[in-house]
Order: structure tokens, then sequence, then C-alpha cells
């Protein structure tokens, strides 16, 4: 930064990032794929008169960052002046000073090679030879810690250190009455070696395959749709997409314009929660440094922020709020996934997307589908090969019910969702 | 618009590093065989490693028994400009620089990556890599020999490094003042210029080694209209292995137009009424439709593994036998083409479907070796991070006989799809869909209402054995398509001539 300062810069900010990763992948019982390494970069980024430059590079020896930050210098003094980048002002940034958000496992070196092999063993275990028509049983164990250093020239300086391990199996079946080979998966994952869930992930991800079996699409029509926890933030994410500042800024949102006004059911009530300790996302500043807090984001359908960062905060000529959420929590309901699915005549569970889209600009969208019909509250049929399709201000307007079951281990915490008049796309 | 080279002041060329320039061997007459020589020696150089290093690490990687290892070089450069609110006024590079080791034991695979080249580094890799392997009987690797490739289907007239930032921005800028000058509805243009140029350096213990030298180029637009308070977006977007020469005047003023005109028809667009009906499937990037239907299930890793819904299918009618697929690395400056693929292998034209039959599963190392033939190049990977996986490049239908009229005529009631903006698949399922930016709809054989932002649902097999009429008019569709897979990003093409295919659902209103 020093460097940056002498040769022409007014202002700069600087990332580090260093960590470890490793990953183990088994099939059939057999280590399939072994991986290991460990790495570093930096970005740095430069303003400079009135200019802005992002440059980054994972050659850290002192004389070729020199020249690389040179260069970068060079090149950012040949762009068109933008004044709306600078840096934050220093009264936002987090001072530092509050209680350690806790996401680092401090065993994480600890963890042997062979145990984490042995995990991942034990859940292929558990599909392999399960039911005769598996054909395919693999399994993963993954983890990574890694620490990241920011510094910025008007007086922010932070750390973040943090851990996490993954565990997860896979089920592919032949299904003996076609061609198809459904496959499904399951999941845990955690900051903490000793809270990952180490049992039954083979199991469910068996169960979640063979409940594939025999998919079929269903008639067109309107439904109402449950949709699952491992899904529900999907539906959500056009939404979040949508209040970014850079999004505003371009008129290139559906929820231009649209701040304090109801744009959803009463049901969607959701909160930016970025200090909860031991949480996935959790932190006390931003990409920015700037300080981060409890807020509201909708509140019964209305939409209470945008989410502003400081350079289209200057250009649009308001306060900035914070650059992205951080842990996202959904205020819940008292049902689970079966609770909602009980109280649904005809519809269809969703368990699954395959592609689709959303258009920024008016929020319509078209997804495929997979999951299940359901017919008075039991599921009846499973269901493949269908699109649900609409306008993200409309669906959410018949947001019906709130689950109550969010998945650990995401800073999304979304859980399953009941929607009326959900227009499905089949036969 | 043009530069000229001599003129050239080369200051602000955005990424430097040591030695790094482009090779002087890559432009003027040499020849294939002088460039590859050239290129040996300058990697080695530029990647500070001893023939001595090379064979000092492939014998750790092969220390606990496996039975082939290879090593991999990399260094990236990246340099982006963007214009937002009318003018230049962001810039971001990168530089990627590492080497990886990859250890095949039968099937299984160890990988170790390291950024800082050193022997002692690249030993330790290499002892990680190799415990995929559980035996004591290690093996000496061959003598290191050179590659010959016959062919580079990317070569550089002007490198990435030898122009500078400001010769690139009148670029956007003029693509900027083309869409606000063609539609006074536009409110908004973002466009961006990026380029990546890569040193590939590779050897194995089969005692191949070779060099490439990769560039990529990516020119896109997203232009924002507004008509009587609503607003649509739509973009247009080029993507080649090329140089500097592939900055035109022609070019700009083809991204400017295209981003317009797919904007502004949106205005007039609706969503159709849902559910299963023809689909005319326009030339070009309708390749998708291979590309998700056909392609990621022949990808051979997924039926060495039987969990293709292809998986059984080798050498038997998937569909009409006038219809021919073809997945290839050799076409001239494609963003999917590769001169020698990832595993060692040179860049080939695959035909995966001949006639109708199912011909080829598409191959890296391992699953060529697993079924007993030779690898089709398909062998890639994302970066020295990762390691190589079967990979599609530039995948197309060859073209049929019948006119883009003719297919639409025999239709009553369907949905013509123009533009797309991605795809996915489940490979065991075979469902595979794609989002139609645009369209039309079908009615008595003639195109008429507009359509817009629908989901296209279909099952691979069912869809193949569908298409019931091949046009004419085979186009490639050269945008940035990007695929993913197993957590790694992969540039490829699709192309395609009009087809019919008889029956897909269609997202839409009830």
């Amino acid at each position: 930064m020093d460097f940056a300062l002498k040769n022409g810069c007014q202002h700069s900010r600087i990332n580090l990032y260093s960590g470890t990763n490793s990953s183990f992948e088994i099939r059939d019982m057999k280590i399939d794929r072994l991986t290991q390494a460990a790495e570093s970069s930096m970005t740095i980024q430069l303003f400079a008169d009135g200019r802005y430059g992002a440059f980054s590079t994972n050659r850290l020896d002192k004389e070729e960052l020199e020249k690389f930050i040179g260069n970068g210098i060079e090149s950012t003094r040949y762009l068109a002046e933008d004044k709306a980048r600078t840096l934050p002002d220093p009264s936002l940034y987090y001072k530092g000073g509050k209680a350690d958000l806790q996401l680092y496992d401090p065993g994480f070196d600890a963890v042997r090679p062979d145990d984490k092999v042995a995990l991942a063993m034990k859940v292929c275990d558990e599909i392999m030879g399960k039911d005769r028509r598996i054909i395919s049983s693999t399994s993963s164990y993954s983890d990574e810690a890694g620490s990241r250093y920011m510094i910025a020239s008007n007086g922010f300086e932070g750390q973040t250190i943090s851990s996490s391990y993954s565990l997860a199996g896979s089920a592919s079946l032949k299904d003996e009455h076609s061609e198809a080979r459904p496959e499904s998966y399951w999941y845990d994952s955690s900051l903490f070696y000793n809270t990952l869930i180490k049992e039954g992930i083979g199991t469910r991800a068996l169960e979640r395959a063979i409940r594939k079996l025999g998919q079929k699409k269903t008639a067109s029509g309107k439904y109402r749709m449950v949709v699952d926890n491992m899904n529900s933030s999907r539906l959500l994410s056009p939404l979040i997409s949508a209040i970014y500042g850079s999004a505003i800024q371009q008129k290139n949102s559906f929820l231009l314009d649209k701040l304090e006004q109801k744009i959803a059911g009463d049901k969607l009530s959701l909160t930016d929660e970025p200090h909860l300790p031991q949480s996935p996302g959790a932190r006390y500043f931003d990409n920015e440094g700037v300080a981060t807090r409890r807020l509201p984001v909708f509140e019964n359908g209305v939409l209470k922020t945008y989410y502003i960062d400081t350079y289209n905060a200057n250009k649009l000529e308001t306060a900035p709020t914070i650059s992205s959420p951080s842990i996202l929590t959904m205020q819940m309901g008292d049902k689970d996934v079966d609770g909602l699915v009980a109280l649904v005549e005809k519809g269809i569970l969703v368990t699954g997307f395959n592609g689709g889209n959303s258009n920024s600009s008016t929020g319509d969208f078209s997804y495929g589908v997979e999951g299940f019909l359901i017919e008075n509250g039991i599921l009846t049929q499973a269901i493949s090969e269908m699109n649900i399709t609409g306008n993200m201000l409309s669906l959410w307007s018949h947001l019906a019910e709130v689950g109550k079951d969010t998945r650990r281990g995401s800073s999304w915490k979304i859980p399953s969702l009941l929607f009326d008049e959900v227009d499905f796309s089949g036969l | 618009m043009k530069y000229n080279r001599r003129d050239f002041i080369k200051t602000g060329g955005m990424v430097m590093l040591g030695s790094l320039t482009a090779p002087s061997f890559l432009g003027g007459l040499a020849q294939a065989a002088d460039d590859k020589a050239a290129g040996i020696s300058f990697a080695m150089n530029h990647f500070r490693v001893s023939d001595s290093d090379l064979r000092k690490t492939l014998a750790a990687a092969l220390e606990k028994g496996g039975d082939y290892a290879d090593l991999f070089f990399e260094h990236s450069y990246q340099n982006n400009i963007g214009l937002q609110d009318g003018a230049v006024n962001r810039a971001a590079s990168s530089i990627d620089f590492g080497m990886g080791v990859r250890v095949l034991a039968g099937d299984q695979t160890g990988y170790a990556y390291v950024e800082n080249i050193t022997p002692e580094e690249m030993l330790k890799a290499a002892r990680t890599a190799a415990r995929i392997a559980d035996s004591s009987l290690g093996k000496a690797p061959v003598n290191l020999t050179e590659k010959t490739v016959t062919n580079n289907y990317y070569r550089v007239q002007i490198p990435w490094d030898a122009i500078s930032i400001q010769e690139k921005m009148p670029y956007l800028q003029v693509i900027n003042d083309r869409i606000f000058e063609s539609d006074s509805r536009v409110m908004k243009v973002n466009a961006s210029l990026g380029d990546t140029t890569s040193h590939i350096f590779f050897c194995n213990s089969e005692g191949v080694t070779y060099y490439d030298y990769r560039p990529m180029v990516t020119l896109g637009a997203v232009c924002i209209m507004q008509e009587n308070g609503r607003i649509e977006n739509s973009y247009a977007a080029r993507a080649y292995r090329m140089g500097a020469e592939f900055l035109t005047d022609d070019l700009i003023e083809t991204i400017a137009k295209e981003a317009v005109e797919k904007t502004a028809i949106l205005f007039q667009a609706i969503k159709p009424k849902g559910g299963e009906m023809p689909v005319v499937m326009g030339a070009g990037g309708s390749g998708i439709l291979l590309h998700e239907a056909i392609g990621h299930a022949f990808e051979a890793d997924f039926n060495r593994k039987n969990i293709s819904i292809f998986s059984d299918q080798l050498n038997k009618k998937v569909c009409n036998e006038h219809i021919n697929v073809v997945d290839d690395g050799t076409i001239p400056f494609n963003r999917g083409s590769v001169n020698i693929d990832d595993d060692g292998v040179e860049g080939q034209k695959t035909y995966i479907v001949r006639n109708g039959i199912l011909a080829s599963y598409l191959h890296d190392r391992v699953s060529a070796k697993h079924y007993g033939i030779p690898s089709t190049g398909n062998g890639r990977r994302e970066s020295f991070r990762m390691m190589p996986i079967p990979r599609m490049r530039a995948t197309y239908m060859e073209a049929g006989n019948v006119t883009e009229e003719e297919i639409i005529s025999n239709v009553k009631n369907g949905i013509y799809a123009a533009n797309f903006t991605n795809g996915q698949v489940q490979i065991g399922a075979g469902d595979f869909t794609f989002f139609v930016k645009n369209g039309y709809l079908i009615e008595n054989g003639k195109l008429t209402q507009p359509i817009k932002d629908v989901n296209i649902i279909g099952n691979g097999p069912k869809a193949l054995a569908d298409i019931l009429m091949v046009g004419n008019n085979y186009e490639m569709d050269n945008g940035t398509w990007t695929c993913g897979k197993n957590g790694q990003s992969c540039p490829v093409t699709c192309g395609m001539p009009s087809a019919l295919v008889s029956k897909l659902t269609v997202g839409g209103e009830s």
C-alpha cells in the first residue's frame, strides 16, 4: 500500500488471502480422487486521480508485486474519471472490539487424512449394496480453512479467519421400468469438525434417490406449491439480486422505486443478522470494511432496504447501507415440510430445480422443476420434466405459509415455503 | 479504428511479470515445428524448471506405484475493462500462476498443486498426489520428449500484451455510442472487454511434453431500455481464441446492433401458454439443446460410472439417420478449440452421433483407458488447481437439407426459439432445460407473436429421437458460452442448423 500511495495513488485498499483445502472422493468404497493444496493471493484496489482499478495476483514476491502495482497504476490513469469511486467514509468502518464470532475450528490442522477418508467411506458404505437398483455410490469429504486480511488507506484494518467441513453422499439407481437413472444426494456442512453430522448422510441420500423412481410429468395447471428447504433460497435469490445498489443504479431491477412498498405477502419477514456466532456468513464488516448491523430487509411483505455500497451510494446520491447480505433469516412459522404438504389439497412439492432463469428487469421467471404431486395432503407421485413460470412479484404476493425447518450450514436460513396459484407446465 | 503496431507505445500494457511478453515465435513466418521447439524452451525458462526437476518430480509422483503422472504448469493473465454510464471507468487485471501434479492409479486420481514453483514445492505436491496409489513399486519415468503438435488453431497476430488499455477503450465507447444513437428508449449500456493469455506447459510420465499459448477474448454489451414505464434488458457478446486482431469496426457495429434488437423485441413479447408442443430451434445458439440434451450425457466419465442415461446406448441408433452431431476442438479461433488437451492429447474432431448412431463418447485419459480406446482429446481443466475431466469443446449438428421456412411451415401450433441464456441437465434422469430469452409463437406455419423468458424442459433420449427436420442453415454461435461441471468452468461453444423437435415442454401460463 505504501508503494501504491508513493507512486501516484491517493487511496488504496488491499485484501490478502491465505488458505488450505483438501478433499477426498469415494466411489463404490474406493478412493476415486484426492486433492490437497495451499494457496495465497492478493487484490489491490487503486484510486488514482479520481480513477479506479482492481488488480489481483498470486505472485507475492516483492519485486514482482511492485512491478505489478506500477503497471496497475499506469493502466488506471488511462481510464475515464469516475468521482463516485471512493473509499467508504471512515466513520462507517468497523472499529473492532467485539467478541470473536467463532468461525474457525482451532482443531483444523489436527484432523488426520485417514480420519477424513474413513468418514467419507462410512457415508459410501451407507449406500453401497443397500438396494439392488443401485448403480453408483459416491461420497466426499472436503475441508478448507482460510484467513483474510484487509487494509484501507483511510484507516481500516481487519482480519477474519474461518474453517469449514462438508460431508456428502450421492446415490444413482437404475429404474427397472425405464432407461432413467435417478440420482440424489444429501450433505452436511459445518464450521467445526465436532459438530459435522457424520452419521446417516449416505442413508438419507439413498432414500432421496429411491423416492425419485418412477418420475413422470403431470398435467399443466395452477397448483399450490411447497418448496422444500434445500431449494427455497433459489426463489428468494432474484429478490435479493434486485435490491443490490448496482441493479438499482443501472435501473436493471424489478424492485426499482419499491422501497417501503408492500411487494410480497404478509408472511415475508426477512432480517439480515450478521453477528450470529458460529454461523456461516457471520461478519462484523463487509468487503469494504463497513460495519455490519442487524438490518430488516422485508417486514410483513414491505421492502425495507437496498444493499448499497459506497460506489452506488455516491452514484445515487444516497446513504450507503451495506454492500451485500451476511446472514438472512426468515421469520418462521410452526410447520415443517410435511406439515406444509398436509395443508395442500392439490399441489406440487418441489424438491429440485433444473435450469431456468429470472428476468432481472421485470421479475419474469421460468424454472424447470422436479418433486412430487400432492393430493389431499399426501405425496402420491414423483414428478419431473415440468416448468414453473410467472413473475416474482406475483409469486411472493402469493406466499401462503412459511415453514420452521431451516437447514444449518447455510448463510441464508430459509425454511420450506408454501405458495398459492403457481403455473406449472407439464402434459 | 485500427492500430499500427509500429506506433504502439508500450505503456499501460496492464499485466507484466518478469520475463513475460508474448514469445517472439508466435508471430511471423515460423513453422509449427519450430514453434514447438521454441515453445518448450521458452516454457522451461519461463517457469524456471529444468529437465532434471521435471524428471525428479515425476519420479516422486510415481513412487507409491501410480500408473501415470503428469505435471501441468500454467501462467494466465487476464485484463478487463468496463464501460458504465457512458465512460470506460473501471479496469481489473489478474495473474494466476502455478502447477499441478496428477497421479493415476487405475481409475483413481491423486492431485495436488502449488503456486510457488520451486523444486522442493513440486516434490512435496508430487508426494501428496502419489498417495492415491498404495504400493511401494515405484516406476522410473521415461525420458522426456517433445510432443509434435501439427496444428495451431489459434495463432495470434497481435498478442494482448502488445496493446495498451488506451487502445482498447475506444471500442467500448463506440459500442456505447452506437447503442444510444440507434434507439431513444435506451437508458443504460454496460459494456466490457476481457482478454486472457495463458502459457501452458505440460509433461507426463510417458515422456510427452508440450507448450501451448492460449489466447481468449470476450466482448459484450448489456442494453437496458424503457418504454412506457416498462424496463427490459438483453445483451450481445462474442468470444474467440484470438489476439487483438479480434477488435474490428465491423464487430463493434454488429454487437451494438444485436444488443439493441434483442432488447427492443422484448417490449412486444408475451409469455406463451405452457405445455407440450413442437419447438423449432433457430440456427446457432440452439446448439445449447445438443450441449444439454446429449453432450453432457455423452461425457465418458458419466458413462464409465454407468450413471448416464446413455450408458447402454453406444453404437445404437439414437435418432434419425440423417443426423450427425460433432464435438470439435479444431475450429480455427473457436472459443472451445484446443491444440492439445490438458491430458496431452491433440485436439480432434469427434463425431458423437453419426448417421443417427451414437458413435463415440467424449473421453479423457482416464475414461479412454477404462474403455481401452484412444482418448478423443476432451480432457480439459479450468486451471492448474483442477484435474482434467471429460469436457465438450465446440458441439454442433451438421446441416440438413431443408430450409427454415419449410420447417416452420410444418408446425401448426408451437414456438420458435431464437435466443438463449442458460441451460442445465440431470445426467441420470436425462431431463435437460434451456432458457429462451426470446422467440416467437408459430401459428399455422408462420412466425407470429414474439415471446420471452420461458424455460423449456425435455428428456435427452426422447428429444433426440423427436428431431424430425434439420435445416440447411448451420450456424456456430460464437457467444461467451461457459460450461460448469464438478465445480470447474470451461469455455465452449455450440452450433446448430434450424431444427424441429416434435415435442418439448414449454414453460408458460396455464
